[in-house]
């Protein structure tokens, strides 16, 4: 996979001991499939994680159950000291305050740009439609397409809408943001425009979950790279010596794979 | 074309306009009537076919018929005689529905008229409110005109109505039950609730396994068996019950096929945005659905508006039933063509704007996807 020149960051990022998520034990399995093997992770506020590995290693399901988009069956998942457990309160309450961002867009066509935005803060955080909308178009300014508010999603390019998706989250006004994979369905071109938007989020404090295979990202914007496979985390570091220095046999044989696209 | 003189510079071609042979009257007709040897010889004996048989019918439809007069003697049946759908035209309208409270069919009509125009002017800024009040505060409104016996109006049973009157009550109240009942059988019938999900299935299954002629019988004659003695159930509003629940089950197929085809990732979107499952299947899931099903439904529609003339078996006259019964009258035996006529071409009227306006609705919601 070729590397993205990234815009270095401006500012400096810091963590704090606050945390975030915390995932204990984490189980997961699909039928007799053992997807995710004890996984134990601790996400302070204002990390940029970046998590990579091989297809299948069960990296999509591990952040969805962060957010409960699937079912953990052993183990204990807190967000903001919530646990997620079948209690619908809890999974709403949680869902409202972690935003996520797919690898296709999943933008709403029936609805113009703006109001892809403010369906979630007048729904659910029952804000006025006016102030929704002043919040909306603020976002859309932030991610440069404040222009194709009236639209609809059907008319705009993939880089477009993913940059609209990546507003629609922020709406909500996340604490966590989740990333599946935001640039592969995108075009080389297009991917810059989106990672420069996930670059400013990053120095702004957001605390942030990626899974991305954009090296260069991870190596300017991370301050923990994990690695999967087979359902389980094989290791974690901070980039530099993630890259420079792996430890595992298979995560080196993962970089060598990736890296010499 | 080579001996022809570029008459431009170079990168700046002006607009031609496209060869004459390729667009208008002349080039539709060579594109679609005479493309090839087969599509030439459809194309004649299209014609044919229709030099056949169109001028006989307009000959006897219009320019052989009768069109004024009051009783049978004016007909010179040499063509088609109107004047007995004139001369039986309130009872094919309203059946046997008195006389003098016909104006409260005409007024709920008209009622109906005034209000759902607004909902076709694009600025009008209460639709909301007009749509609840057509679902919600117009039936009620028609309800007490049409059954009489308060505010000094006369109580008209069921019995009397009938005619177009009667067609449209059964059908305009099984269409609009049997989308909301429709779209929560097919809710239920993807729900993750085995109780829920079994319910629906079997609903689903029970009513679109029998005939609609089957639902009727069982609600005229086999209902009242399981009735409690002296407990009397109005007919017309079994047939109803019937029809509706028939209706939405096949409604239900057709929206569980739009729900199919929504993907799951804006499910997944809108629920991690936090909004529950009823918020999203109404904001997100749903309009889109149901636009995909828009033929389908209408479609629905149009088969439940029609099937109505079933009810004749149990002895409500509907549209149909009320031209057959007066096609019975010695006085005017004899003029069955004109009655099934005029009957097809009323059911058309109505079935054609049905489908004109699914298509125009299709048009105005595609947001280009
Ligand atoms: N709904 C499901 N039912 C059964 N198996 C599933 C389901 N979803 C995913 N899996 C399986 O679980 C494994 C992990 O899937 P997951 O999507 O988490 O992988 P991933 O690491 O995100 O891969 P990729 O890089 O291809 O997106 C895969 O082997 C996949 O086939
Ligand atoms: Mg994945």
């Amino acid at each position: 996979m070729s590397e993205i020149a990234i815009q270095a960051p401006t500012k400096e990022m810091t963590v704090t001991d606050d945390v975030m998520i915390n995932m204990i034990g984490v189980h997961k399995w699909y039928g007799e499939f053992h997807v995710l093997k004890d996984i134990n992770l601790t996400v302070h506020k204002g990390e940029r994680i970046v998590i990579c590995g091989p297809s299948g290693s069960g990296k999509s399901t591990m952040i969805r159950c962060i957010n409960r988009l699937e079912e953990h069956q052993q183990g204990q998942i807190i967000v903001e000291g919530t646990e997620l457990t079948g209690d619908l309160k809890h999974v709403e309450q949680i869902r409202k305050e972690v935003g996520m961002v797919f690898q296709h867009f999943n933008l709403f066509p029936h609805l113009s740009i703006l109001d892809n935005l403010t369906l979630a803060p007048i729904w659910v955080r029952k804000m006025p439609k006016k102030e929704a909308e002043e919040v909306a178009m603020n976002l859309l300014e932030r991610v440069k397409i404040p222009e194709q508010a009236k639209k609809y999603p059907g008319q705009l390019s993939g880089g477009q809408q993913q940059r609209v998706a990546i507003a629609r989250s922020l709406c909500m006004n996340p604490k966590v943001m989740l990333f599946d994979e935001p640039t592969s369905a995108l075009d080389p071109e297009m991917i810059k425009e989106v990672l420069d938007v996930m670059v400013e989020l990053a120095e702004e404090g957001m605390t942030m979950m990626c899974v991305t295979h954009e090296m260069g990202f991870a190596k300017t914007v991370a301050n923990r790279v994990i690695f999967m496979d087979e359902g389980q985390i094989i290791e974690e570091n901070e980039p530099n010596e993630f890259f420079n220095n792996p430890q595992n046999d298979r995560t080196k044989l993962f970089l060598s794979q990736i890296l010499s696209h | 074309m080579s001996d022809q003189k570029p008459t431009h510079k170079l990168g700046e071609h002006p607009d031609w306009a496209p060869p004459s042979i390729t667009i208008g009257a002349v080039g539709w007709v060579r594109a679609n009537m005479l493309s090839s040897p087969l599509n030439i010889f459809l194309t004649l004996l299209c014609g044919y076919l229709i030099y056949l048989s169109v001028p006989p019918v307009v000959q006897w439809a219009f320019l052989d018929a009768d069109w004024f007069g009051t009783n049978r003697d004016d007909c010179s049946r040499e063509g088609a005689c109107w004047i007995y759908i004139g001369f039986w035209f309130k009872q094919i309208m309203y059946g046997r529905y008195p006389d003098t409270e016909v104006w409260r069919i005409n007024f709920a009509y008209a009622l109906l008229v005034v209000a759902a125009i607004p909902l076709f002017v694009p600025s009008f800024r209460w639709k909301g409110w007009l749509s609840v009040f057509l679902l919600i505060g117009y039936p009620i409104i028609a309800f007490y005109l049409f059954v009489g016996g308060s505010f000094g109006m006369e109580h008209v049973e069921t019995p009397l109505w009938g005619g177009l009157f009667l067609t449209l009550v059964i059908s305009v109240l099984g269409i609009v039950a049997s989308l909301p009942i429709g779209i929560v059988l097919a809710l239920g019938r993807r729900s993750d609730m085995p109780v829920v999900k079994a319910i629906c299935i079997g609903f689903i299954e029970f009513w679109r396994g029998i005939p609609l002629i089957t639902v009727l019988f069982m609600s005229s004659v086999m209902f009242p068996l399981f009735l409690p003695e002296g407990m009397h159930f109005d007919k017309l509003i079994r047939a109803l019950i019937g029809v509706m629940l028939f209706s939405a089950a096949y409604m239900a197929e057709v929206v569980r096929g739009g729900l199919q085809a929504i993907p799951k990732g804006q499910t997944e979107a809108a629920e991690a945005l936090g909004l529950s499952y009823w918020k999203t299947m109404n904001l997100v899931i749903m309009p889109q659905a149901l636009k995909l099903v828009i033929p389908g439904i209408v479609n629905t529609f149009i088969g439940l508006f029609k099937d109505t003339t079933l009810v004749l078996i149990i002895g409500l006259f509907d549209l149909l039933g009320m031209i057959q019964l007066v096609g019975t009258n010695p006085d005017w035996l004899g003029f069955h063509i004109e009655g099934y006529v005029f009957a097809a071409f009323v059911f058309w009227c109505f079935c054609f704007s049905m489908s004109r306006y699914s298509q125009h609705l299709e048009k105005k919601l595609h947001t280009g996807h």
